[in-house]
């Protein structure tokens, strides 16, 4: 892991404002005002109360046919009130800061209780400062010429790297996210977040065949980064190369077989495969297929998983989440048991369990609920060509487009972008085009080796929940799945019939 | 519970109208060559009951505001959500700085003149009704889709919850030509998502919804909570498959993704680029005889209506594709000059950026068979009631995706199956489409009936 420190120059930066204290600052706020307004969400008789501040900065570039063709900045800000009585939660939000329009949704939001006045604790604390993503200089703060040659730079790196490299895409995206929640148990945390950003999208042609690669990474650092090992180059040969692989792939098998999954991106699996059904919140509502198995076996002997948001610079870290909690490294499944569940505020009082700092949200016109942060397996003991070497025939998969999940039945399905077969333990031909679908609760159950090469991915992945987006990390290291079905188009010669 | 109307009488009435146009002026004034600006605002209500309790409660409004400016051939755009002068001014500012370093593209630009324009008369779009139901009603359309749910059956057993939401939206958008215009849509929704468990204790969920633009077109209630339960039901006890080629049947929720591909290979931005499967083959057979697709953004109370494009140019009814031949892309106004057409007034966009393309009413003609007439001619195969993950390749055509739904022996939906995959390449995939059912609803602005393709690879065990 890298640890970038910020030494670019503070250009023409329009919207530079100091971190801390951001909103009593820039919107005149004071302890009081903050008082008053959970007082007024809590009008009505609710539990609990909480007011989330967000203030949100952002740059985005995009390149295509070699020319900066869009530049765009912009600002987001607003306040979104919650109320909670019992399972109830009421909502609202202000994309307008004055003392009027925040005490006008927070008496909206008061409605979802019916009962006597509560008043808030009086007094706020502070939570002890963290800081895992120490920049200097935000990257939205930053010359934008810079960010500029990022994209030219991605640019040219790829054309060079093969004449068979036709189109080229490059994008930069940066924001910065200021924060300050309160809340009536006294919960007072702020937070300035970075986020950053560099895609390259490239496509090769031949005379009969296209294909296209991406690549891309970042995370919560300044802009520097970029200018490290993780260069617009890097990125750009790396899409070059996928994209030149898949003009010669050959079809994927279909049918059930030995899956590898490589190290890194790959890890999209526990993600989608366990990740979201260990979410707190349909667990409490039963609604998970992994509902009710605390302390069961959910997985091989050799399988740990774990939820860390206290990462440096990653891009699914975060100091605090959305409700003030500090986030924590939390064990999901230990030696192949269930450990627990990712929890919110809501979910760990209604279910009785420690709240373990995932509650998130896309913003402020968002209520929380709980998210993953970083999702990884740990490292094992088998060496990741042993692995290879082991498979008769199978797939080893190095890197995925995306994936989903049903929670209820456990049904996971992801799309491989670069895989290859495996013929007695050799990799041989690329192939294109291949769909892994399982069984979230089974899935991991069948992992007989585990690799000593954990990786995480490069710092691109968004996760999507009831229409919420927020950003993630996800890495796994070299595993073996004794079974697994692959969707591809061509035919396994074997009892399939025709019509 | 009568705060939705409160919400409105307090917002502060500027007309966001003379806000538009001024912002235009002054990115003229500051030196732009051309200018659009755009301001959207909306109010939004959305409701969860479930298991009979309200769970969730959520009444908002907001706006914002976005401006693109020219610099003779480069282009820049910035949002804000804040309206003060100092919002606006700061706004204005960094585009017209961030103008001068972007690339200058010859194919940049706004529409001419003569290009702008907007449908007259009422579109039926807008029905402040959605809004009109009490609190306490709006609580119980949401309670009684679910209710309608879990009395359907004893295995209906838990819930995700009913719904119920409600929204309005208004755009204005001006650019530096001295076109001005406005709408207003407004949409309300009732949803039901049961959770059916059999005796082994597996669970399954499914759907269903109802949305319109005003409250006397929704569904009832009841009859969303019913729907949904059976959708549910049908897939307990469901099995894999052994991998097969089978004729393949979608259901018109999922024949939906078959259109949305070719959307994005019909996109004039993947034509221009090369990025598209379909891209040079205009005029060419690329989909069966059975197939014509067509677009069209006038058709009055549709969801992908409104009186003007992103870019303000009128909207139109375009055929996409006749009878199995592409005989339009769609596109806005950068990529026609691209390709060296004329726009088909399809450019969507956000506060920010450059134009995108975006459908109308966009759909596959119905045919003339019932679904059950289609699943009656097939003696093996799947019928696909949900896609899961995004296996599809764009530029290759490549096709592999998770699914599940119900098998079909002997003309006859038979039983549930599911962690299977549907695989084949797109080129072949429109080729293959044999039939096209009679049951063609509008639930979206992109809406398909019930289609048969054949030569699909079916991955199981």
């Amino acid at each position: 892991m890298r640890f970038p420190r910020s030494h670019s120059q503070p250009g023409d930066h329009l919207y530079n404002v100091e971190k801390k204290r951001f909103f009593f600052e820039h919107y005149g706020l004071t302890e009081r005002d903050l008082e008053r307004y959970l007082a007024a969400a809590l009008s009505a008789g609710g539990e609990y109360a909480d007011l989330y501040f967000e203030y949100l900065s952002s740059t985005a570039l995009s390149l295509d046919e070699s020319m900066v063709k869009s530049a765009s900045q912009g600002i987001s800000a607003g306040c979104g009130v919650r109320v909670v009585s019992g399972e109830r939660t009421g909502y609202a939000y202000t994309d307008d800061l004055s003392p009027e329009r925040i005490l006008h949704a927070a008496r909206t939001a008061a409605l979802i209780a019916s009962g006597p006045a509560k008043t808030p604790t009086v007094g706020f604390q502070d939570k002890p400062g963290r800081s895992l993503y120490p920049v200097t200089l935000p990257s939205v703060d930053a010359e934008i010429r810079s960010k500029v040659e990022l994209v030219m730079r991605a640019d040219q790196a790829a054309r060079e790297y093969d004449p068979r490299i036709k189109e080229v895409r490059a994008s930069y995206a940066d924001e910065l996210r200021n924060i300050l929640v309160i809340g009536s148990d006294g919960t007072f945390a702020e937070d300035s977040q970075p986020l950053a950003r560099l895609n390259v999208s490239c496509i090769a042609k031949t005379e009969k065949v296209s294909a296209r690669g991406t690549a891309g990474g970042g995370g919560r650092v300044a802009l520097d980064f970029f200018f490290g090992d993780k260069t617009p180059e890097y990125f750009a040969k790396e899409a070059s190369r996928q994209a030149l692989l898949q003009l010669d792939a050959r079809e994927a098998p279909a049918g059930e077989m030995e899956v590898v999954l490589g190290p890194g991106w790959p890890g999209v699996l526990l993600h989608e495969a366990v990740g979201h059904g260990l979410e707190a919140d349909f667990n409490r509502k039963q609604t998970s297929a992994f509902a009710g198995l605390v302390g069961h076996r959910v997985a091989s002997e050799k399988c740990t998983v774990v939820d860390n948001g206290t990462m440096p610079w990653r891009r699914g870290s975060l100091n605090v989440d959305d409700e003030g909690n500090s986030t924590q490294n939390t064990v999901l499944i230990e030696n192949g048991i269930l450990k627990g569940y990712l929890s919110d505020k809501l979910s760990a009082k209604l279910m009785g369990v420690a709240n373990t700092g995932n509650g998130r949200r896309e913003s402020y016109e968002h209520i929380p609920m709980p998210r993953m942060t970083n999702t990884y397996m740990l490292p094992g003991e088998d060496d990741p060509q042993d692995i290879i070497h082991s498979v008769k025939h199978g797939i080893y998969a190095v890197n995925f487009g995306g994936g989903q999940v049903d929670i209820t039945n456990g049904k996971f399905v992801f799309s491989a972008s670069e895989a290859y077969l495996i013929e007695d333990g050799q990799i041989t031909a690329p192939i294109k085009g291949a769909t892994l679908i399982g069984n979230g609760p089974d899935v991991l159950t069948r992992v007989s080796m585990v690799g000593s090469d954990l990786k995480l991915d490069e710092g691109v992945g968004t996760c999507g929940k009831d229409g919420q987006s927020v950003p993630v990390g996800v890495g796994i290291p070299t595993i073996k799945i004794d079974r697994l079905t692959v969707g591809g188009t061509a035919k396994k010669d074997v009892g399939s019939f025709m019509q | 519970m009568t705060t939705q109307v409160e919400t409105r009488n307090l917002r502060i009435e500027t007309d966001l109208k003379d806000v538009a146009q001024d912002i235009v002026r002054r990115a003229m004034e500051g030196g732009a060559t051309a200018a659009e600006c755009v301001i959207r605002e909306g109010d939004e209500f959305s409701t969860v009951v479930r298991l009979g309790q309200v769970e969730t409660l959520k009444e908002s409004g907001s706006k914002a505001i976005g401006v693109r400016v020219f610099n003779g051939k480069r282009a820049a755009s910035t949002y804000s959500s804040d309206f003060s002068r100092s919002g606006l001014d700061r706004m204005l500012k960094s585009a017209l700085e961030l103008s001068r370093i972007t690339s200058e593209d010859p194919f940049s630009g706004i529409p001419e003149p003569s290009q702008l324009g907007q449908l007259s008369g009422d579109l039926d779009l807008f029905s402040s009704d959605v809004y009109s139901l009490p609190g306490e009603e709006r609580i119980s359309y949401a309670r009684r889709a679910e209710k309608a749910a879990l009395d359907t059956d004893p295995r209906i057993k838990n819930s995700e919850g009913g719904s119920f939401d409600a929204a309005t939206g208004h755009k204005i958008f001006a650019n530096s030509h001295g076109f001005l215009g406005e709408y207003r849509r407004s949409y309300c929704s009732v949803a039901a998502v049961p959770i059916a468990q059999d005796e082994q204790g597996n669970m399954q969920r499914d759907y269903w919804f109802s949305v319109a633009r005003n409250l006397g077109r929704l569904e009832s209630p009841e009859s969303v909570g019913q729907t949904a339960a059976q959708r549910t039901l049908r897939r307990l006890g469901a099995r894999k498959v052994k991998t097969a080629r089978v004729p393949v049947v979608f259901d018109p929720m999922v024949a939906n993704s078959i259109l949305d591909h070719i959307f994005e290979g019909v996109n004039g931005d993947s034509v221009y680029r090369g990025a598209s499967f379909l891209a040079g083959k205009l005029g060419q057979k690329i989909a069966s005889d059975a197939v014509t697709i067509v677009d069209d953004g006038t058709i009055p109370g549709g969801f992908g209506t409104s009186p003007f494009d992103g870019e303000g140019v009128p909207t139109r009814r375009t055929i996409v594709v006749e009878n199995g031949v592409l005989k339009s892309y769609l596109l806005n106004t950068y990529t026609a000059k691209k390709l060296n057409l004329q726009t088909t007034a399809n450019a969507s966009r956000g506060l920010a950026g450059t134009p995108g393309i975006g459908p109308g009413n966009y759909f596959l003609q119905a045919g003339t068979k019932s679904p059950q007439e289609i699943i009656a001619g097939i003696p093996e195969g799947l019928y696909v009631t949900e896609f899961l993950g995004h296996g599809v390749n764009l530029v290759t055509g490549d096709y592999s995706r998770g699914a599940s739904g119900l098998w079909i022996s002997g003309g006859e939906l038979a039983y549930p199956v599911e962690e299977i995959t549907v695989a084949g390449n797109l080129k072949d995939v429109f080729m293959n489409i044999s039939e096209i059912g009679n049951d063609l609803v509008f639930r979206g602005a992109v809406a398909a009936p019930t289609i048969r393709i054949d030569g699909l690879m079916v991955g199981g065990e």
